[in-house]
């Protein structure tokens, strides 16, 4: 359909009214070609590269099975507890009013704003057994950092700002003549919430869930300081990869890349239609 | 969205029991508590542990102002480089239609589901290792993209088209029309840019373990610090991170705070109930 005569000089097209479309879109382009995609297409082809034999002996050794386990599973757990604590907190900062309600708003992206690698280190300063908390929690046998349960409490504040500012914005615009309509028509607080709140509610609550654990997957600068990093116990996949590749294992890095680059772009193709049916919803709604 | 709303009191209907909001708000201060005040507090104070003049001490180490040196040379490249590529972005997004304008935004979009190590990897496999630049700017290259496009694509080009149609050129029409639009936009994302390019570790990581001394940005630092046990100095130079992260929180709810006021300003017929969320607050929120 694209190629037409040569000889209609005339485009079929409407004009643009505005400049600067081929520019700055050529820009964008090779831009995002250089950073993104053609390294991401070089390392499938360094893994395309390796036969199949290789590739699984790696992917499929104990160790790295044992840290994509660990990886998937504390991110899943941390989504789970910003799944729900996010969902308090959007639910406390849009409905109820109480004095510092803006500065708790704002200190909610502290996790965007603050380096990971400070993060780690507070975290890990915390939990450790002669920090505040640790202190308090190991004499009742409850370790938490150089152990799994510190990984999620690393992703867990990683993940936090995913959840609330997701769902905020849709808490907000929720039309409160629902609610009332509910009320008038006999319906407790309760049910209002189960029948009307939590529908309107839970795609967007979803994406949260995705985000924070596509983000929790990949997240490295936190995790290494309070997981403590034992093989086969609290050793995360993007470890692995910085291990292998300080031992000049390349094909290793690559291949242990490749499957978690595999998963993310799941993930992200999951969330994108999430977020299309939180769009719809919304679009339904008024 | 509510056309009408009644001033004032929010209706009895919507209240929660007086229970409920003491149980919900308990719960919710005090995961918050948890989870990121005392985790901030304690940055500080374990920096102060041993007195202001171990503070300071930290400071004296030449390494620690070579890293500080670095991570502003390189937040002073990075951030303009992001700020061209932002609004050159999402001028192409926001202002036209063309084919393959959602693989474009998914491209921006995926750095974002990308472990930065695995993009520090893909840097180090490609174009070797004295690109540990190029891996730092992948990381960072969508903040200011995602920021703008949403408020771009919200603000139509009815504007600019009227300004191109009075006979302004294209330049001197970004320059008057779109960029007073969205300066706030724009201000936030190079603010959290900065954050951002200043704080990465783990793509830069990656690398350094090939080139360290050479890479040696803050956070490094702090990592090579805290191996060492020194954690006072560790968390000194985290504290100026810190202090980096929360300038970046009181800029951000400035900027919201403007554009809200700039909002209801243009729409002072309407009068909002209820709390207002913060306008295009995430910057997951794209189209």
């Amino acid at each position: 359909m694209a190629s037409s005569a040569p000889d209609i000089a005339v485009p079929r097209k409407a004009r643009r009214v505005l400049p600067g479309f081929g520019l700055t879109l050529g820009y964008s382009v090779v831009y995002l070609s250089l950073l993104v995609l053609i390294p991401l297409a070089g390392l499938f082809l360094k893994t395309a590269g390796m036969t199949w034999e290789e590739f699984s002996t790696i992917i499929l050794s104990p160790r790295v099975l044992a840290a994509y386990k660990i990886s998937f599973g504390t991110a899943f757990i941390a989504a789970v507890i910003n799944a729900f604590f996010g969902f308090l907190v959007a639910w406390v900062l849009v409905r109820y009013s109480f004095p510092g309600r803006r500065v708790v708003d704002a200190l909610v992206d502290l996790p965007f704003a603050l380096p990971t690698a400070v993060a780690g280190i507070a975290l890990t300063a915390l939990y450790a057994g002669n920090g505040w908390f640790g202190s308090i929690l190991e004499p009742h046998g409850i370790k938490v950092a150089f152990t799994p349960t510190g990984i999620v409490v690393a992703l867990t504040f990683i993940g936090l700002p995913f959840v609330v500012r997701t769902v905020q914005p849709v808490l907000a615009d929720l039309e409160t003549e629902l609610e009332e309509a509910a009320a008038s028509l006999g319906a407790s607080r309760w049910q209002t919430f189960v029948a009307v709140i939590w529908p309107a509610v839970l795609p967007a609550l979803l994406t949260g869930f995705a985000l924070a654990f596509a983000r929790a997957i990949g997240e490295y600068g936190s995790v290494i300081f309070i997981a403590g990093n034992m093989p086969m116990v609290s050793e995360i996949a993007p470890l692995l990869i910085v291990t292998q590749l300080e031992q000049y294992n390349y094909a290793g890095a690559t291949a242990i890349a490749a499957v978690m680059l595999v998963i993310s772009f799941v993930l992200l193709l999951l969330i994108n239609s999430l977020q299309a049916w939180v769009r719809q919803r919304g679009g339904r709604g008024v | 969205m509510a056309l009408v709303s009644i001033p004032g009191k929010k209706s009895a209907a919507l209240r929660d029991p007086l229970w409920v909001r003491v149980v919900l708000l308990t719960l919710a201060f005090t995961f918050l508590a948890l989870f990121l005040f005392v985790p901030l507090i304690a940055v500080f104070t374990e920096a102060l542990r041993q007195g202001w003049e171990a503070y300071l001490a930290a400071f004296d180490d030449p390494d620690a102002w070579s890293a500080i040196r670095l991570t502003l040379l390189a937040a002073a490249i990075a951030v303009p480089v992001n700020v061209v590529f932002g609004v050159a972005a999402a001028w192409a997004i926001a202002k036209f239609e063309f084919r393959g304008k959602s693989f474009l935004i998914t491209l921006i979009d995926l750095p974002f589901a990308v472990s930065p190590v695995i993009a520090g990897l893909v840097f180090v496999l490609i174009f070797g290792i004295h690109s540990s630049f190029g891996a730092w700017l992948a990381e960072n290259d969508i903040q200011v993209a995602r920021e703008l496009i949403p408020l771009m694509q919200a603000q139509g080009s009815d504007e600019e088209e009227a300004a191109i149609t009075l006979g302004a050129s294209g330049f001197a029409t970004f320059l008057r029309v779109t960029l007073p639009n969205i300066k706030w936009g724009l201000l936030y994302g190079v603010i959290l840019c900065n954050a951002r390019a200043m704080g990465e570790f783990g793509a830069v990581s990656v690398v350094s373990g090939h080139i360290r001394g050479l890479t040696n940005t803050m956070p490094l630092h702090i990592e090579i610090l805290y191996n060492e046990y020194q954690f006072v100095a560790a968390f000194a130079v985290a504290t100026l991170l810190a202090l980096l992260a929360l300038v970046t929180l009181a800029v951000k709810s400035y900027v919201e705070w403007r554009m809200s006021a700039e909002l209801a300003a243009q729409s002072s017929g309407f009068q909002e109930s209820g709390p207002t969320p913060a306008p295009n607050s995430i910057e997951e929120k794209q189209a």
